[in-house]
């Protein structure tokens, strides 16, 4: 990028170049949301224990920056790991309300994707996006923790494209 | 000492079931010296199954097959559990009175087990004398069945200290099914009994605490119910 | 003047200490619970009104999902029931390797409860040293079937798939490091003063008690009733091997800690001595028709799951899809007692209390 400051001489500028790093205010935050994306610990079935297993000494998600926090309160991205019920559907929509913006929905295995395998059943919400807006939809039953990381990262570079372009991702 | 407990047990069981049959044998004797009484005893038991026989007929159902079934293969080889079926019966029929159940079979099936199947009248009565006189302390199943022409309360019972088990059943009426609670007797019937009234519809009059536990009070027919039709299909 | 009042506390459903979704409304006064009800349901998913409508050999990934830490149980005791009533013979191999797999499951699960019991009590690591062993599992039924959580391994009549080249040396490998690790996790945390306060001598119940209720596995075991259905009633090949049904006389979170921490131990010696005697070669599945019809009639099967004991009812019509299908789900029965445990105990207790019946939800719920 050209900068024309008067009075500073060359070797100052390369300084500068080296030291300043210019972005929108928008794209720092994207920044910085991405990266301590904290997952609140809503385990509902099988896939739970996988979560469990992302949290765990194998896997260990914290070197994502990605702690899981247990309150609603604390977290902003909200992994929907197993099925949802019918009994279950309106106590999700309570705690994503009770998420401070901005927040984001992980839909993890086919279950919360769109039923699974309990798709003709009667108890069960074909889908956790008839309640929640989703963000990323991971499949498998259960996905396998490295499926779930994936996942992390493809929400992270969702909120930084975001940032950047403006746009919003569907 | 585990193998040692069990072939104790083992031979205990054994003696018992000999005692038993002795004493039976003993017994028949006796009537049979006495009057007619054990051809009388025969024919009720033919003419039970008979009836059994009829009445499966009638329904074309799951059971009808195993009655049969018994029937064929009994001939063939009896079940080491006959004795301890016999030994129940003779107690209930002292106990509660000799109509109190509708038939009583050795299920083949399902690892030889003695079953009952009482009257929705007399269903606590041998509950009672089940657990009391014959030592039936753990409940292991309770559910219900949904048979489309009646409705079957199916009660698995275990007994720990004489390692037996036992299957009580009972057929209700499909519109209005109705049965006492065994809570009172086992306290482990509480859940189990919610949930079949919960699933099928059965009301288990005496309950303590008789709610939809798995569905939630606001829930329209019973899912477990071969009729069922969901109200809120695509959701 | 200072007084208590009545307090409604509502714990759950979404609750890190439930293992799932799980809601107690709880009445407390003071710090003492006065009532507590257990509200159940939340992922009941009506398997078994799916199950009407599926072969037998479809219903099998269904039960792979009921007990999530167990499922080799589940596909054991569904594949066992029809194998009962149709009157198959399952091949040595296959036996052989379904008991290796139930117990490696056996302990698998009771290293999740190890970890996260602990995890609730205030201990972070051990939850942590629990993963890193069950991943070692995880990783060996893995290369068996190509799943980590829902196996889908069995099949009626034997196993799908066989043993690949160098797995059961792999197998025998595990055992003595896993004997070590857990020597290691006594160590680390059953002499710890603080924790046998926070479990010793809380909730406590007798032996009546626990018949009355229904309880089994370690939480029967604990009061010192030596019931254990690969003992009792030997099903598979069980009575090929010998080993000790780990019982305590207490009856409380202490004992039955202890009792599943010595079931880990029974398990490894099972494992042991089927590795031994593996046979060499031979089928793994039986012949049985492609689609099976188990003859018209009922049956009601136990087995003996990480959680107690596991049951399947089937009512055939001679169909390929059964009649009506029935789990008896242990974590459902063993739940009903922890009202009654609650009751008069002190808040802090309830998560030691509930942790070490050791429930899993989705069984809870069907």
């Amino acid at each position: 990028m050209e900068m024309n400051v008067p009075g500073v001489t060359d070797a100052e500028l390369h300084e500068l170049r080296q030291s300043v790093f210019l972005s929108t205010l928008e794209q720092l935050k994207g920044w910085a949301r991405s990266n301590s994306l904290w997952p609140m610990t809503f385990g509902l079935a099988c896939c739970a224990i996988e979560m469990m297993g992302v949290g765990s000494s194998h896997y260990d998600l914290d070197r994502f920056g990605s702690f899981f926090r247990t309150s609603p309160r604390q977290s902003d991205v909200m992994i929907v790991s197993g099925t949802v019920t019918k009994k279950m559907a309106p106590i999700l929509r309570r705690l994503y309300d009770q998420m401070p913006e901005p927040k984001w929905v992980i839909a993890m295995g086919s279950c919360a994707t769109a039923g699974g395998p309990y798709v003709y059943s009667y108890s069960v919400v074909k889908g956790v996006d008839q309640i929640v807006p989703v963000d990323v939809y991971i499949p498998g039953c259960p996905p396998n923790p490295a499926a779930l990381i994936y996942g992390i990262h493809k929400l992270k570079e969702k909120i930084r494209y975001e940032a950047k372009t403006g746009k919003r991702v569907m | 000492m585990d193998k040692n407990e069990l072939t104790r047990l083992k031979k205990e069981a054994a003696e018992k079931a000999k005692a038993a049959a002795i004493k039976r044998r003993q017994e028949k004797e006796r009537q049979a010296s006495e009057s007619g009484q054990d051809l009388e005893l025969a024919k009720k038991k033919a003419a039970a199954a008979a009836k059994a026989k009829a009445a499966a007929a009638a329904r074309a159902k799951a059971k009808a097959a195993s009655t049969e079934k018994k029937e064929e293969e009994s001939s063939v080889e009896p079940s080491p559990n006959e004795p301890l079926l016999q030994r129940y019966i003779q107690i209930i029929e002292r106990q509660v009175g000799t109509d109190s159940y509708e038939e009583y079979y050795i299920n083949r099936l399902s690892k030889d087990v003695p079953t009952i199947l009482a009257k929705p009248h007399t269903y606590m009565d041998i509950a009672q004398v089940l657990k009391q006189q014959l030592h039936f302390d753990f409940l292991a199943e309770l559910h219900g069945t949904d048979f489309e022409t009646h409705i079957e309360v199916y009660v698995y019972l275990c007994s720990l200290q004489n390692g037996q088990s036992v299957v009580l059943k009972v057929k209700l009426d499909r519109d209005n099914p109705m049965i006492p609670s065994l809570v009172p007797l086992w306290k482990g019937a509480d859940w189990p009994e919610c949930e079949a009234y919960d699933l099928i519809g059965i009301k288990f009059s005496g309950h303590p605490n008789l709610k939809r536990i798995l569905l939630g009070e606001d829930w329209i027919g019973y899912p477990l119910r071969k009729d069922y039709k969901p109200h809120d299909e695509g959701v | 003047m200072l007084r208590t009042e009545e307090m409604l506390l509502n714990v759950g459903p979404q609750h890190p200490s439930t293992h799932g979704v799980f809601r107690l409304v709880i009445k407390i006064e003071g710090e003492i619970i006065k009532e507590a009800t257990p509200v159940i349901g939340y992922l009941h998913r009506g398997t078994e009104k799916l199950a009407e409508n599926l072969q037998y050999t479809q219903i099998i990934p269904y039960t792979d999902r009921m007990d999530y830490l167990a499922a080799m149980t589940n596909n054991y005791v569904l594949c066992h029931a029809v194998e009962t009533m149709a009157n198959i013979t399952v091949p040595d191999r296959a036996e052989y390797l379904r008991v290796i797999t139930m117990e490696l499951g056996r302990i698998a699960s009771h290293l999740v409860w190890w970890g996260t019991y602990l995890l609730d009590l205030g201990a972070t690591s051990p939850f942590l040293y629990a993963f890193r062993e069950r991943e070692m599992i995880i990783n060996l039924l893995n290369e068996l079937c190509g799943a980590r959580l829902t196996f889908n391994y069995m099949r009626v009549g034997g196993v799908k798939w066989d043993a690949p080249d160098g797995w059961l040396e792999k197998v025998a490998e595990f055992i003595p490091y896993m004997r070590e690790q857990l020597h290691g996790y006594h160590q680390l945390v059953t002499g710890n003063e603080i924790f046998l306060n926070r479990v010793k001598g809380v909730g406590t119940y007798t032996r009546e008690e626990a018949i009355a209720y229904s309880l089994s596995g370690a939480n029967l075991r604990c009061t010192g009733v030596k019931r254990d259905l690969r003992k009792d009633e030997p099903y598979s090949i069980y009575n090929r091997f010998s080993f000790g049904v780990p019982t305590r006389e207490a009856g409380d979170a202490w004992s039955r800690y202890e009792c599943r921490m010595e079931e880990i131990e029974e398990s490894l010696k099972i494992l042991e001595q089927a590795v031994a005697q593996f046979p060499s070669d031979g089928p793994i599945l039986a012949k049985v028709p492609k689609i099976i019809k188990p003859p018209k009639g009922e049956a009601f099967i136990r087995i003996e799951s990480p959680r107690g004991e596991i049951g399947c009812y089937i009512a055939s019509d001679g169909k390929k899809e059964p009649y009506r299908l029935k789990f008896r789900r242990p974590s459902f029965y063993n739940l009903q007692i922890l009202p009654k445990l609650l009751e008069g105990e002190n808040m802090a207790n309830l998560i030691a209390i509930l942790g070490a019946i050791d429930i899993v939800l989705g069984e809870v719920d069907g």
